[in-house]
């Protein structure tokens, strides 16, 4: 049998038909469903009279538009309560687990999966959001889906897809000081662009990934999509079954060892074929930051704007930093900063809150910021009070939200104004991503931090 | 969803020489909100259309009468971002159905292809003679053929071929979607979920 990447071992093995020059037939492990892009596809079943097909197998939570504050009350805008009835509606009729507004397990559909065990290595995992890639640092295929395969899923537990090539990206060595699994994801896309992954799956191999938490591996499979891959993956290891080891939804007893058995198998064989190879030295990484308005718009947090590349369009370049109210050659560092964010699914979880609290101990928050600080579930709300985080951020002046994908995405109230400057943890500085006529500056927990107390955008490296 | 099918389309094109068009441009999440599949193109391009106050822009290409058509030409990259179907809804409801550009986002163009709006992807160069040809005379039209998977330029006849999956062509073809073909399947699919270990 021929050399196997990790990507071919699990699609290989979830391909229930294959159409001939056609999509391949993919049979679905774990379907994560949401209130945003799941009404529509309820719909479509209602309109053809049939029933999901496997309920175990379909997982829902709210998260995209709920309220931050105040969970307790009804929600006050008509068209988000109506959205979030829909998913409780839905969800109770075809059986399906539903942990929503107020649960005790609701959080953001990609930090919930991964805490209560429903991600594991080998599965194939869809969800009506791009994000959905996050799922693959435990070796999972996992990607984002529209409505109209949302309602293929649910109908059939299938997705028809042609197979993606494939991508290696390789980053061995030591990362320096005050350089996080964010800034390793931010670097990679300012190298590959915005859509240089566009049609790969990658992987991500060698000591950088190896030597990295579960929470940071699913920050950097997060951001995959953001270079235009459907998803990321990282080979299942003693890390990975630790994490896992216990949850919920994890198999127990002698169904573990069967697990282990297999799982075990998922790593690349030597000389398997990549469509695309990268090798970057990660002792080069440095803390990354963006001035743009997308995520490929990323440099070394010491360095300034640089002039637009080659391949980069004049006039969208332009555009871009006209929105932002930055020109070419200016420096980041000590750029004023209306809002911080801590949260989202990229950065959301307990580790992200640990960081940020490491570098705001004993500090103040500067007057002239307004923070967020959203955790990704209720899980990671009880670790922050239960770790004792919580006293030290109160401390320093900031305060707990409760969990939701928020100004991540800015569907719900928490909308940073228009022309405001906010650092963020999320995955996007789109135009009006986290409001219309925001300014969003991409970047890790730690320089969050450093941002939040300073006022200004910092080196989180030279804060005493 | 059932929908038109999709044959040749004769059409004038409006130009959008944006690079990276992300679907949060092309509808921002505020938008997202609804239960049913209806009326998202009146927010298409929302923040690029309209001011907070919700009048015109004037300089945006949408809100000016010179150009309209039932085809979409936009800068490279086009649909990146986030999955939202709505995305390809809005481009639907607002008249279009057809979307060229010489690079797009995997989902955006899967959602194209699942609703019935046609993906067509060109060379770079290609994708310039278009701009200029629009550019130069609005009322000039591209004729897209599915059946020979070609694209014209009427003006200069200009001519590429592009590609298509032919198993999503035959549904485009033939307005049908993937959960009819889907459903066949279930007994297959059944069988395959036995064997599955989780």
């Amino acid at each position: 049998m021929s050399a196997k990447t990790l990507f071919d071992k699990v699609w290989d093995s979830h391909v229930v038909h294959q159409i001939d020059k056609g999509p391949d037939v993919l049979f679905i492990d774990r379907h994560m469903v949401h209130e945003v892009t799941s009404p529509v596809a309820f719909l479509g079943l209602k309109n053809r009279a049939i029933e999901v097909l496997y309920p175990e197998r379909t997982f829902a939570t709210a998260d995209h538009n709920t309220p931050t504050l105040n969970q307790h009350l009804p929600v006050t805008d008509p068209l988000s309560a109506k959205q979030l009835k829909a998913l409780e509606e839905n969800a109770k009729a075809h059986n399906i687990s539903y942990w929503g507004l107020g649960h005790e397990k609701n959080g953001i559909v990609h930090v919930v999966g991964p805490e209560y065990g429903i991600t594991l290595p080998g599965a194939t995992i869809v969800c009506g959001d791009s994000h959905t890639s996050t799922h693959g640092a435990f070796g999972a295929i996992a990607f984002g889906i529209g409505t109209s395969e949302v309602e293929m899923v649910l109908a059939s537990q299938c997705i028809m897809q042609p197979k993606p090539k494939k991508m290696r990206i390789t980053i061995d060595g030591t990362l320096q000081n005050g350089v996080t699994p964010k800034d390793v994801a931010l670097f990679i896309i300012s190298q590959l662009t915005t859509s240089g992954a566009t049609g790969y799956f990658v992987e991500y191999a060698g000591e950088v990934f190896e030597n990295m938490s579960m929470e940071g591996r699913m920050t950097v499979c997060n951001l995959s999509i953001e270079m235009g891959a459907r998803g990321g993956m990282i080979a299942p290891d003693a890390t990975t079954f630790e994490y896992i080891q216990g949850r919920e939804f994890t198999p127990k007893g002698d169904a573990w060892d069967r697990a282990m058995e297999y799982w075990s198998t998922l790593s690349t064989d030597a000389g398997a074929h990549f469509d695309k190879e990268f090798f970057f030295d990660g002792t080069q990484i440095e803390p990354m930051i963006t001035f743009g308005t997308n995520p490929g718009m990323g440099i070394g947090i010491q360095k300034n704007i640089p002039q637009p590349t080659a391949s980069q369009g004049k006039a969208t370049y332009e555009k871009s930093l006209n929105y932002m109210g930055f020109s070419e050659g200016d420096a980041l560092i000590g750029k004023k900063i209306d809002y911080v964010f801590l949260g989202s699914c990229t950065n959301g979880r307990i580790e992200d809150f640990r960081a940020f609290t490491s570098i705001v101990k004993g500090k103040k928050k500067a007057p002239n910021v307004t923070a967020w600080l959203v955790p990704g579930s209720h899980q990671v709300r009880k670790a922050i009070a239960d770790e004792g985080l919580l006293t030290v951020l109160e401390e320093a002046g900031f305060e707990l939200r409760e969990p939701g994908c928020s100004a991540c995405l800015a569907m719900n109230d928490d909308k940073i104004p228009a022309g405001k400057y906010a650092i963020s943890t999320s995955n996007r500085n789109f135009e009006g991503r986290q409001g219309p006529g925001a300014r969003t500056l991409l970047a890790s927990p730690i320089m969050a931090a450093a941002a939040a107390i300073t006022g200004k955008v910092t080196d989180p490296r030279t804060l005493n | 969803m059932a929908y038109d099918k999709f044959t040749t389309l004769n059409s004038t094109a409006v130009p959008l020489p944006i690079e990276n068009v992300d679907t949060d441009q092309i509808i921002p999440a505020r938008f997202l909100k609804a239960t049913e599949r209806k009326g998202f193109g009146d927010n298409l391009f929302r923040d690029w259309r309209f001011h907070q106050d919700d009048t015109p822009k004037e300089d945006f290409v949408l809100n000016k009468p010179t150009y309209s058509g039932k085809i979409l030409v936009g800068g490279k990259n086009f649909g990146s971002g986030s999955s939202r179907e709505h995305a390809a809804w809005a481009i639907y409801d607002y008249g279009f159905r057809c979307v060229v550009s010489s690079f797009f986002a995997d989902i955006f163009k899967n959602n194209c292809l699942n609703i019935g709006v046609l993906p067509v992807q060109v060379s770079e160069s290609f994708l310039q003679q278009i701009f200029e040809a629009i550019e130069k005379d609005p009322t000039t039209t591209l004729t897209v053929d599915l059946p020979s998977q070609t694209i014209r330029l009427e003006e200069t006849k200009a001519e590429e071929s592009f590609e298509i999956n032919p198993y999503k062509k035959g549904n485009l073809s033939n307005g049908f979607d993937d959960i009819d073909y889907l459903l066949q399947l279930k007994p297959t699919i059944k069988d395959f979920a036995n064997q599955q270990p989780i």
